[in-house]
């Protein structure tokens, strides 16, 4: 796209979106490491995650004021303003993913009482949503439609294998109740994988909207699917 | 007339215009809706404010001015030999950039259009319109008092209110407004653009703004100029937020030129 004619909202614009991604980034750390903290067992590292998510609400804070002051002081229209209003509600899901991350640890941290002995469906799923929202993050830092768009179709398979692995550890847990308490434990951590799934599928319908100006939430996937490719009336 | 349908004052099918050898406007194609605000946007020597002055025929006294295509009111072409200029300017008022009053009372400014086009006699009739302009321009109750003050007194907002209401009593369909704000201050262009709002019911109203914002706030409909070309139009909101056209999406965030 071409520069703007004032440069120095173009490198706002710039910061803005640069800030987004190190809170993106913040945010797929903070999971990955609460995931390697149970698989490792490594209550450390649980300590860590809890400690750092202020790092992730800080920058919440801090970009707020920035679209704030943009909007105020800017007037942004068409593509910036899309851009700045996705940025106000991704900011928000990151947030949440963050906080979900550290909810993963504090799990964590439970299972010392109570050992996990299988996490190998836990490990598959966080595999997934990591995936996921690597596919989020690249969708809007490149404004990629196909990342978007492979980003909201993954999370079929991400419910699915939730549900799957309520399933095991109800299994488990039916076999031995000895095995409840980490069972729930096991079961609340998937959740929490799994709506970070969610999230992760809200950014990228947040980029689709950022990218085509069609507001693609809470419609149905064929209605989507028109309204992306134009096909559709509002 | 039922709310959903569509009613166009103002029909415009490949209107070309040439000042001399130099073609300004290169067909434009438009529709304007009754009861509606449409704003002309561009940068400048787009053409949107000669193709403003189309639509009430004010390019006729520029020499070497020629027009082609159809520009129709109503369904009546206004190019065609036989029309009134004078008459289709009572019914396509005016408002210029600069407040222009007539150098005469605030009274005067207002019924001389009514006296010349024999529309009611001087007395009580013409008291009633006048007031009734002045109130349908929001200004009667700042002029009331001093309707034999001359109109040049009055502030810069207040003028353009008086020009506004010069406009309307002649009972106008649709009028035209060229920059009406860009000589006022914040709240007098509040004022303006507040009062653009109420009289759309009974006018059609076309305005040319090189204030994005404004345009943003006061129309309907947009229409991007670029070059003497109509780059896009559509609804206001879609313009403003996710418009068709690459050229039209760089003017309005700014990347143009």
């Amino acid at each position: 796209m071409t520069e703007h004619t004032f440069k120095r909202f173009e490198d706002e614009l710039n910061t803005l979106k640069e800030k987004v991604l190190s809170m993106g980034g913040l945010v797929e750390k903070a999971v990955k490491r609460s995931m390697n903290s149970l698989i490792k067992q490594d209550a450390v590292r649980a300590h860590k995650v809890i400690e750092r998510d202020h790092a992730i609400n800080a920058l919440e804070v801090e970009i707020d004021d920035m679209t704030r002051t943009l909007l105020a002081l800017r007037q942004p229209a068409a593509s910036d303003l899309r851009f700045i209003m996705t940025t106000i509600k991704v900011v928000t899901d990151l947030e949440r993913m963050g906080d979900l991350a550290e909810s993963i640890a504090n799990h964590m941290l439970k299972t010392q009482e109570a050992p996990l002995t299988q996490v190998a469906s836990l490990q598959t799923l966080s595999d997934l949503v990591l995936a996921q929202t690597a596919l989020a993050l690249d969708a809007f830092a490149r404004s990629d439609l196909d990342a978007a768009m492979t980003c909201i179709e993954s999370d079929n398979k991400i419910d699915e294998l939730y549900r799957t692995m309520q399933r095991e550890y109800l299994t488990y847990m039916m076999e031995d109740p000895r095995q409840i308490t980490a069972g729930l434990i096991a079961t609340n951590i998937g959740r929490n994988l799994e709506r970070i799934g969610d999230h992760a599928v809200n950014v990228a319908k947040m980029v689709i909207y950022m990218v085509k100006g069609k507001d693609i939430r809470h419609t149905d996937p064929q209605t989507a699917a028109a309204l992306i490719s134009g096909t559709a009336q509002k | 007339m039922t709310s959903n349908l569509i009613e166009n004052t103002l029909t415009v099918r490949d209107l070309k215009l040439w000042y001399g050898n130099f073609e300004a406007l290169h067909g434009i194609n438009l529709d304007i809706q009754k009861g509606k605000v449409t704003a002309f946007i561009g940068p400048s020597g787009c053409g949107k404010s000669t193709f403003l002055r189309c639509i009430n025929r004010m390019n006729d006294r520029i020499a070497g001015c020629r027009v082609e295509g159809a520009l129709l009111l109503n369904g009546q072409d206004i190019y065609d030999p036989s029309v009134d200029v004078v008459q289709l300017r009572s019914y396509i008022g005016m408002v210029f950039q600069k407040p222009n009053p007539f150098p005469k009372s605030i009274y005067e400014n207002v019924a001389y259009a009514p006296r010349i086009h024999g529309m009611v006699k001087d007395g009580p009739e013409m008291d009633e319109l006048v007031e009734t302009a002045l109130k349908r321009a929001g200004i009667w109750e700042e002029v009331k008092d001093k309707l034999q003050q001359p109109g040049t007194a009055l502030s810069g907002g207040q003028q353009q209110r008086l020009c506004i209401a010069r406009t309307i009593a002649v009972k106008p369909k649709v009028i035209l407004m060229d920059e009406p704000c860009s000589a006022l201050d914040p709240i007098a262009t509040a004022k303006i653009e507040e009062l653009m709002d109420e009289l759309k019911e009974e006018y059609t109203i076309v305005i040319v703004t090189h204030n994005m914002q404004q345009a943003a706030r006061v129309s309907d409909y947009t229409a991007y100029f670029y070059l003497g070309d109509l780059i896009e139009f559509s609804d206001t909101h879609t313009i403003f937020t996710a418009p068709a056209n690459q050229k039209t999406e760089d003017y309005i965030t700014g990347r143009f030129g």
